[in-house]
């Protein structure tokens, strides 16, 4: 299992419980209420972890999620009751980050991960054979290859299935025995794997990719849903891409170039009015592009006009640097997202007090 | 908050003024002049909290009072053995009126208003109070300023900047011991955070809370058995009054000084109330009052010094009564509405017993069954599970309405937020309307209403419901009436809703019905008007004819007293109508008047209603219109014109639909006229254009070709011609399909107009002719092409069947139409 201890050197993104461990320890530490069986901490102090606080010695947990604190406690307290939980919402609302956090916080591990694809096979879920053992040597526990998520059953740990909807209908079933009876059945050898205390599923899907895979309403039923929703304010968007983009720069080691707040809060602004087809004052109606503009992708643009601002710009980040990042998040369909965006640039952008220079940016790149 | 059992302390509200009282001596106290055997006990609740209601009920019991003061309305002291008839069933409230006043007709008594309410529901401590009381026999009676008072102080010149009874105060939101005054005003709290304006958030923030509800609720609504949880609140009241006193003067700001001053009227109102009760010979009182006036009633204050208070108060004469009320309306937080949150849920507290939180999901999985959404009791187990464990995680004694919300959120709902609304509407708040006892005094036309809504099997509810009637069978016709009549009255219990996708019938109405408690007030009101539905709708009928100022508006009321079958108001509707239409001098006024009095007329041919006045009206209007239509249609520009011909159009299909052959043949007897009017007099070319054809349709006229020539001929101007041509074909170009002679006159026309003339009336030509649909303007051209041929029109070739292949065709056709085939 992997622990609180740091990360090899120079691995380019370290675990979250290897990344926070500071904060970890400090927070079990100071954790003194009840913890649930085979928690590291207590749903109390899982709480902070994610959402941040102050502990008693003045030192301070830094936020993970920014967002209403009910559902982090509801995700939480879903766990507490031993069900397995299903984080539902649009692409780039932390979906797959607050199930790694939660993982970290509980378990201490959130490694233990199974990617849902379309070609996600059964022994991905339950476990498969080390065929050249399993020849030369016959049946035995040691040729047995287990998944993740065996492990987590036998850890008591938390393990983590990431867009479960993708998966085909007939795997995700898999996962009834398991979250219902807890226990794994491996009828080749006569045993069974069965769930030690702590052993929970955190599964994220998608709300755009509903109709790809449907959960069947048996699965479903065994999955408390927490719909985790898109910033409610501009402002609290613009916190979180900041937030992020301080973050990875500092993982990426990129050259320190500051990054304009007031840039930040032109691109959260650009993505919010045209993910909702409204201008922020809510006075002209927009086309909206068919991507899906969410929070991570402009983390991911302020990140990219960082490194150019660093690597070929003056050092600071400018509307040219953010300019051609926008373009590509927004224009996917070159026909029709292309005419949302010019419309959208003479209509709104050129007219906008003080965004000129971002215009003339945003005309030269598209 | 440590709960302490009660402490007697000694005071007397009579005893001279003493040091104040220190915090903790409260709740409980003796009085010496009463031989230290009167006892006195202050419960400070919250209004419509089921955690007092239930503290309440039990020290209730234990205490064993001899009389029971209950903050509110003393007028209401003979209202209150009502309570204890099986026939009311909360939520109720007592409503102060100030009788007699005769509103006027035109709805204006609406600003000037004077009502108020104090709702009571199942979980009110002072209902329970209420009960227990009745049950055991002791005397009731209610401390709070007097509603005569209250009332008389929304006169306009009481003062301004006062925010009224409905006014904030402890406990916060829950605010509804309060009559809940008409007006609005000094709803909206100012925004900072006083002790006064929010003496819980202070104990909430005190306590770690941010939610001042919640922090209540945590600590005295979710409470289950237990000590009484009455003298700490009482001290913790002590304590707050005492900060507040302590500040300076200036820092009441939030609040406008006549509120302050009203709350010690009140508080001296109370204070004297406890003291007759003492003094009548009751030992052992009870006062169930808000939190906040706990310590004012227990502090020592001189009689003198209340009655100071209290003298020359003005006053106005009040009426009151008992009448249903709605968890909706205790849910609102403006107008008559107690900004509870969450009824429902209250509710529901207080009545289940036991295992609240299952019980609660349980009921949802139900109310969400009904709606065809799949949960099962599994879900339900694990929804409670999420609810306790998130109750555990924010370090709550109990799974509050928050939690339970997210246990259906996620679990229930599966995150799906259309269904949570859903509990919200039907469980949260929850649609429960109350009902008050037959022996409940009420104005005689409220008595009516009920016997007409027993009669008809018309059930006021809180929901809203559709009834389609069918006003072919006697019950809905009733059925109608009576809502049309509530209508007149202002009574808006049913709307009419236009009938969707269902055949237009005039037989057919659908109405949306939905009781809301201040329909009370209205009928109360509209008592003034007579003791029936159907004499005060009739009474306010002839009042708004009396008073309306334009023929339309005669009209609508003349078409809304023939759907409420108000016979008996017709005549003067009529009347006023007609001396209206006599002294209107706008001939379009009359046109305009009479297609909808027309339609009324064949519309109440439908439902049966007598007639008889509105055709004596239709009839002198028809004359009317007949002799002053000469002289309007002089000198019309362009747009009068157009105008004109508008109202002439629905004249003419007015005086069709009514059938009457002497009328046609005066209106078409004044068409004539006008047509045949030359020269400087003549009308505009666009008016007639239209009635000639008008006239042609009817049979009228038998030289309309020589008629179009004169108006196309070289002599007319070329617009006047255009005009004379639009208004000629205007709805339908059939007529030139048809009659090649007009149109060969009509191409003639065109095709000798002069370069510059055509380029004038192409616009006016092109709108003409763009009227037209497409497949008419196609036949047209393709006259107008064999008109050039000047052969025979190929009527001949419609002779050319051949008779033998269309045999098998005309014997089945004739069979089908249940003729005998020829051999």
């Amino acid at each position: 299992m992997t622990t609180d201890s740091t990360p090899p050197a120079g691995v380019l993104r370290p675990h979250a419980e290897q990344q926070y461990a500071d904060e970890l320890a400090r927070l079990a530490e100071h954790d003194d209420r009840p913890r649930p069986p085979g928690w590291r901490l207590s749903p109390w102090a899982v709480t902070t972890y994610l959402m941040g606080g102050e502990l008693p010695d003045g030192s301070r947990i830094s936020p993970k999620y920014i967002g209403p604190r009910r559902l982090m406690e509801v995700a939480v307290a879903t766990l507490a009751t031993d069900r397995a939980l299903l984080l539902l919402g649009v692409p780039g609302t932390a979906k797959t980050w607050v199930s790694e956090h939660l993982a970290a916080a509980v378990s201490g591990d959130s490694t233990l991960l199974v990617q849902g694809t379309a070609g996600t096979t059964e022994e991905a879920v339950r476990y498969g054979w080390n065929y050249a053992r399993l020849l030369a040597e016959g049946p035995s526990e040691k040729a047995l290859v287990e998944s993740p998520l065996m492990k987590a059953m036998r850890t008591g740990a938390v393990a983590r299935i990431e867009e479960l909807t993708r998966m085909p209908g007939d795997v995700q079933d898999t996962l009834i025995t398991i979250l219902s009876e807890k226990t794994l059945p491996v009828p080749e050898l006569g045993v069974e794997v069965q769930a030690r205390k702590g052993f929970t599923v955190i599964a994220t899907a998608n709300d755009r990719d509903r109709g790809v895979n449907e959960l069947s309403s048996a699965l479903r039923r065994r999955f408390n849903t927490v719909v985790l929703p898109l910033p409610a304010t501009a402002e609290e968007e613009v916190d979180i891409v900041a937030r992020r983009v301080e973050q990875i720069g500092r993982a990426l080691e990129l050259p320190d170039a500051p990054a304009g707040l007031d840039e930040i809060r032109r691109v959260v602004t650009v993505f919010r009015e045209l993910r909702a087809g409204l201008t922020d004052d809510g006075r002209t109606k927009l086309k909206s592009p068919s991507g899906t503009l969410s929070t991570a992708e402009a983390i991911s643009v302020i990140t990219n006009g960082l490194a150019l601002a660093a690597h070929f710009g003056d050092g600071v980040l400018r509307a040219a640097d953010v300019a051609g990042g926008i373009v590509g998040a927004v224009v996917q369909d070159p026909v029709s997202d292309r005419v949302a965006w010019q419309e959208y640039l003479e209509t709104v952008v050129r007219e906008r007090p003080g965004w000129q220079d971002f215009y003339r940016a945003c005309r030269e790149v598209s | 908050m440590s709960p302490s059992p009660p402490r007697p302390a000694g005071a007397v509200p009579d005893a001279a003024p003493a040091a104040p009282h220190a915090a903790g001596q409260a709740a409980r106290r003796r009085a010496p002049d009463r031989g230290e055997r009167a006892q006195v006990e202050v419960y400070g609740i919250r209004h419509h909290g089921p955690g007092s209601a239930r503290a309440v009920r039990r020290a209730l019991e234990e205490f064993k009072p001899e009389a029971v003061l209950i903050e509110g309305p003393p007028e209401a002291d003979d209202l209150v053995d009502l309570a204890a008839d099986p026939g009311m069933v909360p939520p109720v409230a007592l409503l102060a009126y100030s009788p007699g006043r005769t509103p006027s007709a035109d709805g204006a008594e609406a600003t000037e208003r004077r009502a108020a309410f104090w709702p009571f529901a199942e979980f009110s401590p002072e209902w329970q109070a209420i009960r227990y009381a009745l049950e055991a026999g002791v005397p009731v009676r209610f401390c709070d300023l007097p509603a005569a008072h209250q009332l008389a102080r929304q006169e306009p010149d009481a003062d301004a900047g006062d925010p009224g009874p409905a006014g904030p105060e402890a406990p916060p939101s829950a605010e509804d011991g309060r009559p809940a005054a008409e007006t609005p005003e000094g709803r909206d709290e100012p925004p900072e955070q006083d002790i006064r304006l929010d003496p819980l958030g202070w104990l909430a923030r005190a306590a770690g809370y941010d939610d001042a509800e919640r922090w209540w609720d945590d600590v005295v609504e979710h409470r289950g058995d237990g000590p009484s949880p009455f003298p700490a609140i009482a001290e913790a009241m002590t304590e707050l009054r005492a900060r507040l006193a302590a500040l300076p003067e200036r820092e009441h700001g939030p609040l406008p000084p006549g509120c302050l001053r009203r709350e010690e009227q009140r508080e001296a109102y109370m204070r004297r109330t406890l003291r007759r009760a003492l003094k009548d010979g009751y030992e052992r009182v009870a006062v169930v009052c808000g939190a906040w006036h706990v310590p004012a009633l227990l502090e020592k204050v001189p009689a003198a010094r209340d009655e100071r208070t209290l003298r020359g108060l003005p006053k106005t004469k009040v009426a009151m009564t008992w009448v249903p009320w709605t968890h909706g309306r205790l849910a609102d937080r403006s107008g008559y509405g107690a900004g509870v949150r969450s009824p429902g849920w209250y509710h529901h507290l207080f009545t289940s017993g036991d295992r609240p939180i299952e019980r609660w999901l349980t009921e949802a999985a139900r109310v969400l069954r009904e709606e065809d959404l799949h949960v099962s009791s599994a879900h339900v187990i694990e929804a409670v599970r999420l609810a306790e464990a998130l109750a555990a995680l924010r370090g709550r004694p109990l799974a509050g309405l928050d939690e339970v919300t997210e246990a259906v959120r996620a679990v229930l709902c599966e995150g799906n937020e259309l269904p949570v609304e859903l509990i919200q509407r039907r469980m949260v708040v929850g649609e429960r309307l109350g009902s008050v006892p037959e022996r409940t005094p009420m104005v005689p036309l409220q008595r009516d209403l009920q016997a007409e809504q027993r009669r008809l099997r018309l059930k006021p509810s809180a929901l809203d419901k559709e009834y389609d009637l069918d006003l072919r069978k006697a019950l809905d016709l009733d059925r109608s009436r009576l809502l049309h009549r509530l209508r007149l009255l202002g009574v808006d219990w049913g709307v009419p809703q236009e009938a969707q996708g269902r055949s237009k019938g005039t037989f057919r109405e659908s109405w949306t019905l939905m009781w809301r408690p201040e329909f009370d007030v209205e009928l109360i009101e509209a008592g003034a008007w007579g003791t029936t539905v159907h004499g005060a709708a009739a009474a306010r009928a002839t009042a708004m004819a009396a008073q309306a100022a334009t023929l339309a508006e005669l009209t609508s009321l003349a078409e809304r007293c023939l759907l409420a079958d108000l016979g008996d108001a017709l005549p003067a509707v009529m009347r006023a109508l007609a001396d209206r239409a006599a002294v209107d001098a706008d001939v379009a006024h009359l046109m305009a008047a009479l297609p909808a009095l027309v339609r009324a007329l064949r519309y109440g041919d439908v439902r049966g209603t007598p007639t008889g006045p509105l055709r004596t009206v239709v009839d002198g209007l028809v004359v009317r219109v007949c002799v002053g239509l000469p002289p309007a249609v002089t000198g019309l520009d362009d747009d009068a014109s157009r105008e004109m011909l508008g109202h002439i159009d629905a004249v003419h299909g007015a005086l069709s639909l009514l059938g009457d052959d002497d009328h046609t043949a005066r209106w078409l007897r004044t068409l004539r006229v006008l047509v045949d009017r030359d020269g400087d007099r003549a009308v505009h070319g666009l008016l007639e254009g239209r009635l000639t054809r008008l006239l042609l349709d009817a049979g009228r006229l038998d030289d309309v070709p020589d008629r179009m020539a004169r108006a196309v001929s070289v002599g007319v101007a070329p617009d006047r011609a255009a005009a004379w041509v639009e208004g000629f074909l205007s709805g339908g170009g059939l007529l030139l399909v048809h009659d090649d002679d007009l149109l060969r006159l009509l191409d003639g026309w065109i095709a000798g107009l002069p370069a510059d003339a055509f380029t004038a009336v192409l616009p006016l030509l092109r709108r003409t002719f763009g009227g037209y649909a497409a497949a008419e303007r196609r036949a047209i051209g393709e006259r107008v092409r064999r008109l050039d041929a000047a052969g025979p029109p190929a009527a001949a070739r419609d002779d050319d069947i051949d008779a033998g292949r269309a045999a098998a065709a005309a014997a089945t056709a004739l069979r089908i139409l249940g003729w005998e085939a020829p051999a």
